[in-house]
């Protein structure tokens, strides 16, 4: 038999279908439970895959283009795949007035994006900017996950890149 | 009556829903891109403004008419709102107008004019990066660089045609018109049949042209170009000459054809005469055995592609004829080749018809002899009419010729086919004169009400009472299959075309703005029919000889070979879940949509569950897909390819002890 990745990897995409099926039945199937129910879709597989939002759709007796109108009305909504570490940079006035671009600018070269590319190979990392985040004040301003880096520079994004990067690989 | 007061008249409204309708009734024409009037009001282009005083400036289209209200249409609010809505609606269009095909017969661009926006001042996104366009399939062009946002499409398609192919997608700057995931609509549900383009108001969404390969046909000596034309184009075309809706133009339209280098110019109404002989032959077997009850027509192929996707269990209801187009193609290319000794690979067949799905239709690899499709092309009314200006012919001043013969008799039951409910009683009509020997004397529908999509009749033939259905929108058969599903609807027959108003308000027609316009279509082919001289299919004598010659009777074998066709499941969704990695044995469970209803999800869990008891996980690639077009048989699941039926949740042991354990075992051997 071909050499195969370790089980656990191999269980995962029918442990999140069944999850996918747990959140359905626990919304009753029900259509009007739609939001509800893709969150929970997204927080299981950190984005909403296509094939599972078709499924969705079938299972909830919709249409796959309302259920696509639905996830790309919600800002909250992702049809990429995101990394571990959403990495998000504030590039509202504020933030773009202070530069926030050179910061982008580091962040994508130094985890390797190619343009339009979203999330790093390794899924360790996605990158996106967004307007305004409310904290003006602090511009230019990143956001990792829950954590906020107020006053960002190139380098000293670069700097949170590594220490990130040096925890992972020491814990795997 | 309540009254309103519009630019100082005194007009009285009374069933009129919104202000928009009481303008218009007052002889006003205000612009409207989002309005129509057979879908729910939506209120976004801001085009049908009106100016009420101390309320201000409000959208006619949404807002309903009071008693004593005040307005007016071209106050200089009014007029500035407008204009300035019309800026920012041209700010992020495509202007290229000259190219465009829409040019001409586009309210965004009769407006700018109207309204006379001279400049535009703000940043065109569409100069920069353009937004790729969709001409996947053979009927309908998308380009969303010309989208103004209305939502006319994503309505018709949802509210009229019950399949929501289309839907707004994004937010704010990003918003767009699609399908799902941004796909093509070759790769999703969408059965052509192009009401969305009819209610675009622009060129975002149009019919695709073929008028090339027509006119090099045309122009090759080495070839014969027979053409067929539906009944609905005679009633149609010639709005866009400026004659009055309705009017009848065929003789113009033969001599149009001739002058433009068609070698013969026949009626498709002679086809539907055949097809009548043959469904009312079908329909009759049918009530005598018993099965197969409720028969469907089969004319319309946006409905036979919605069928084959959506209702595979119904597919033996379906009538076997084949559509008049089709019928038409398989006589010219094997009896008229053969009685004019002419090469088949010589013979250009094209159609003209009302209708987009027509395109999809004639290249369905079934209606093609060797290869080579049996209808080589089809132009729409609309394409016929660029044709005729293209070649400079001065429409409205020609003669009127006759259809060349024998594919140009027809009777008044063919011509009828062009409107809702034409098919069902033409072919009742024959099945009556089958079964007494006597003719039906009385019209089945009485003229239904613009807007009016579902109708049924009954009528006592021999002592049986026959229950007839016709429907016009693809919703409407859907709610009818649901209420026929539940026991609450026994009809023998249905009708079902996807078109408003049958195919008179087909995609291909002039545009339509009103639904009277369409219902003024089909009274014009009410009237051909009450004037012909014979108005029952079985009547045509050029059909009996057709028969004497070479099909010897309805549904003989003979007939079965050149006339009638076969259904099957089509997939739906392109697309697949996989669950678990590697292995060399392949598990697909569908989970399409009459797979999932039939408790596929269950089967599947089996599955997993089984796989994993039996430490097989790595043995087997676990995967959910999205249908094999077995879908009648369901739920289905493949091993390594070879769909097994029936797969329902208490069969997976055994399956899965059967089947899927010698392939482990084989594939084990294998390595
Ligand atoms: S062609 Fe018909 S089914 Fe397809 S998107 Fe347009 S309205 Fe919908
Ligand atoms: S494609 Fe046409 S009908 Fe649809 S929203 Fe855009 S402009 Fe309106
Ligand atoms: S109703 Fe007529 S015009 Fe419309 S899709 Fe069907 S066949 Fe074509
Ligand atoms: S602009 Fe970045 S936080 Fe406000
Ligand atoms: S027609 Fe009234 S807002 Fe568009
Ligand atoms: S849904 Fe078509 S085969 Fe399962």
């Amino acid at each position: 038999m071909p050499a195969t990745a370790p089980l656990p990897a191999r269980q995962e995409g029918l442990r999140k279908f069944q999850k996918v099926n747990d959140v359905l039945e626990r919304y009753g199937w029900d259509a009007t439970n739609l939001i509800a129910i893709l969150q929970q879709i997204q927080a299981e597989y950190r984005y909403l895959p296509q094939d599972i939002l078709t499924y969705v759709a079938t299972a909830l007796g919709r249409s796959p283009s309302e259920i696509f109108g639905v996830a790309t009305f919600y800002a909250q909504f992702s049809l990429e795949p995101k990394g571990k570490y959403e990495v998000r940079l504030c590039d509202g006035t504020a933030c773009h007035v202070r530069r926030s671009i050179p910061v982008l600018q580091a962040i994508r070269e130094k985890l390797g994006l190619a343009p339009g590319e979203q999330t790093t190979k390794d899924m360790r990392f996605s990158v996106e900017t967004v307007s305004c985040l409310g904290a003006c004040g602090l511009a230019p301003v990143v956001v990792i996950n829950e954590t906020v880096y107020p006053q960002m520079t190139p380098e000293a994004a670069v700097k949170m890149l590594n220490e990130i990067n040096a925890r992972e690989d020491s814990a795997q | 009556m309540p009254h309103m007061k519009i630019d100082g008249r005194e007009i009285a409204f009374d069933a009129e829903t919104n202000i928009l309708q009481v303008v218009r009734k007052a002889g006003i024409e205000l612009p409207t891109l989002c309005y129509q009037a057979h879908l729910s009001p939506f209120g976004a282009c801001r085009m049908c403004v009106v100016d009420a005083g101390a309320r201000g400036v409000v959208t006619s289209c949404t807002t309903p008419p009071e008693d004593g209200l005040e307005i007016r249409t071209a106050s200089d609010r009014v007029r500035r709102v407008r204009k300035m809505a019309l800026e920012l609606l041209l700010a992020s269009h495509d202007r290229n107008c000259l190219t465009c095909g829409k040019s001409g017969l586009c309210k965004l661009q009769d407006y700018a004019e109207r309204y006379g926006v001279e400049t535009v001042r703000f940043f065109n996104p569409t100069d920069e990066v353009k937004q790729p366009i969709d001409d996947s399939n053979p009927c309908i062009v998308r380009d969303p660089n010309k989208c103004v946002l209305c939502g006319n499409c994503v309505r018709v398609c949802y509210e009229h045609q019950g399949m929501h192919v289309l839907d707004f997608a994004g937010r704010g700057a990003n918003v767009t018109v699609s399908p799902a995931y941004g796909k093509a609509l070759a790769d999703v549900d969408c059965v052509y049949c192009g009401q969305c383009a009819t209610v675009c108001p622009t060129g975002a969404i149009q019919v695709r042209g073929e008028i090339d390969a027509v006119t090099r046909a045309l122009n090759d000596p080495s070839k014969t170009v027979v053409f067929q034309v539906a009944p609905a184009v005679r009633v149609g075309l010639g709005e866009l000459f400026g004659l009055p809706v309705g009017t009848n133009v065929e003789g113009k339209i033969a001599t149009a054809l001739r002058r433009m280098g068609a070698d013969r110019v026949f009626d498709t109404n002679f086809a539907a005469d055949l097809t009548i002989m043959e469904e009312a032959t079908e329909f009759l077997h049918r009530m005598e055995t018993g099965e197969g009850l409720p028969l469907f027509t089969s004319c319309c192929p946006a409905w036979v592609k919605l069928a084959e996707q959506s209702y595979p269990e119904l597919l033996p209801h379906l009538s076997t004829c084949r559509s008049p187009q089709q019928m038409f193609g398989a006589v010219v290319k094997t009896y008229f080749a053969r009685d004019t000794a002419q090469d088949v690979a010589d013979i250009v067949c094209v159609s003209v018809m009302p209708c987009a799905a027509k395109k999809f239709e004639a290249r369905r690899p079934e209606f093609a002899i060797a290869g080579q499709p049996d209808v080589d092309a089809v132009i729409t009314t609309q394409e016929l009419a660029r044709m005729i200006r293209a070649y400079g012919l001065d429409f409205t001043s020609l003669p009127d010729e006759p259809w060349d013969q024998p594919y140009g008799e027809s009777t008044g039951a063919a011509v009828i086919f062009g409107a809702a409910g034409g098919v069902a009683e033409a072919a009742l009509r024959t099945a009556y004169q089958q079964l007494t020997g006597e003719e039906l004397t009385r019209d089945l529908w009485q003229t239904t009400a613009p807007g009016e999509t579902s109708r049924e009749a009954e009528v006592t033939i021999a002592g049986t009472t026959v229950r007839i259905a016709t429907v016009n929108s693809l919703a409407a058969a859907a709610a009818l299959i649901t209420r026929m599903k539940a026991g609450e609807a026994p009809y023998h027959l249905i009708e079902v075309m996807a078109c408003p108003g049958g195919c008179v308000g087909g995609a291909g027609q002039p545009p339509h703005d009103t639904l009277a316009r369409r219902a003024c279509r089909a009274q014009g082919l009410a009237a051909i029919d009450h004037g012909s001289e014979r108005r029952q299919s079985h009547r045509n004598t050029a059909v009996q000889a057709l028969y004497a010659e070479h099909l010897d009777t309805p549904n003989s074998h003979a007939a079965h070979e050149t006339l009638h066709t076969a259904y099957a499941s089509r997939r739906r969704i392109e697309e697949s879940i996989t669950l678990e990695g590697g292995g060399p044995v392949m598990v697909e469970v569908c989970v399409g949509t009459c797979c999932f209803q039939q408790g596929s999800y269950a089967t599947l869990q089996k599955f997993g569950k089984l796989l994993r008891q039996h430490g097989l996980d790595d043995a087997v690639a676990l995967s959910a897909t999205f249908c094999f077009e077995r879908c009648g048989q369901g739920p289905n699941i493949a091993v390594n390819g070879q769909v097994i039926e029936n797969a329902v949740p208490e069969r997976a042991e055994e399956i899965f002890r059967d089947v899927v354990l010698p392939a482990i075992t084989t594939a084990d051997a294998c390595v």
